[in-house]
């Protein structure tokens, strides 16, 4: 699947970071991809459904701890990370991206392309 | 919440998807409505009106896309408020299942579902015995393998 040419942009602001191996819009009810800019060998479908559910789980622990809405997460990993910002809308705006990325700029892109979504 | 199978093979990975899926209520079950595996179902009533409806369900789909020149659907999903119903069918080596899943939309989700639901068929493709056919259900023998199967089903 490819970015639809409405959200491509905002995929652009993120895949252009260096490092970034792929983004994806993901509907954060459903689990389900909405858009994506992926490398190959990145499983999208298998990424949006586990991420929508830890996000899900996220906004709950959160909402327990009552420190308000999640902003921004990064899992990082010993060969890369995720990074997901929520849009407004409800839609996740996920990065894949390579362990030695550059994580306030992929973040700062990730808020950007959150907005541009809506 | 019991899983229980009349077929054993279906068993292990109906358990592993229940777990992976977060899923509420699950059947295996022929496309012709005959229950192989339940998950989470309390009373035989539901049991046999949602295997009923399922396989209707899948039926229609199929119609449509016989209608259509098409291959028949391979899922449908349907989302409420707080639950979403999800139907798939796995092609085995003796037949086509059909599988219904209800999950709650708080738990779970339609991403997660179909990207399970791709491991269980490849594990009940897998799993499934290779040869011979399923047995066929006489008229005159339903009633009695509709009790044995749902004495099964619900650990009678």
């Amino acid at each position: 699947m490819t970015a639809a040419p409405a959200y491509g942009p905002a995929l652009d602001l993120v895949t252009r970071v260096r490092g970034v191996r792929g983004a994806m819009l993901v509907s954060g009810d459903d689990g389900i991809v909405v858009a994506e800019q992926l490398m190959e060998g990145i499983k999208g479908a298998a990424v949006a459904a586990l991420a929508s559910s830890l996000a899900a789980r996220l906004r709950r622990a959160m909402e327990a701890a009552g420190v308000g809405a999640s902003q921004f997460w990064h899992l990082q990993c010993d060969q890369g990370g995720l990074l997901v910002v929520p849009a407004p809308s409800g839609v996740l705006v996920v990065a894949v991206a390579e362990p030695d990325v550059n994580v306030g700029l992929v973040r700062l892109e990730l808020l950007r392309a959150a907005e541009a979504v809506g | 919440m019991t899983t229980r199978a009349v077929e054993a093979w279906t068993l292990e990975p109906l358990v592993a998807f229940v777990k992976e899926a977060s899923a509420r209520l699950v059947l295996v079950m022929t496309s012709a409505g005959q229950v192989m595996a339940q998950h989470g179902f309390s009373r035989a009533v539901d049991v046999m009106s949602a295997a009923a409806l399922g396989a209707a369900i899948m039926a229609s789909t199929d119609e449509i896309a016989r209608q259509l020149a098409q291959p028949p659907f391979a899922a449908l999903n349907h989302q409420g408020q707080r639950h979403g119903i999800f139907l798939g069918a796995v092609t085995t080596g003796r037949s086509k299942l059909v599988v219904l899943v209800v999950y709650d939309l708080d738990v779970s989700s339609f991403g997660l579902v179909q990207l399970f639901f791709e491991q269980l068929t490849a594990e009940l493709q897998a799993a499934s015995p290779k040869e011979g056919v399923s047995k066929q259900v006489l008229a005159a023998d339903f009633e009695r393998e509709l009790s044995d199967s749902l004495n099964t089903l619900f650990g009678r």
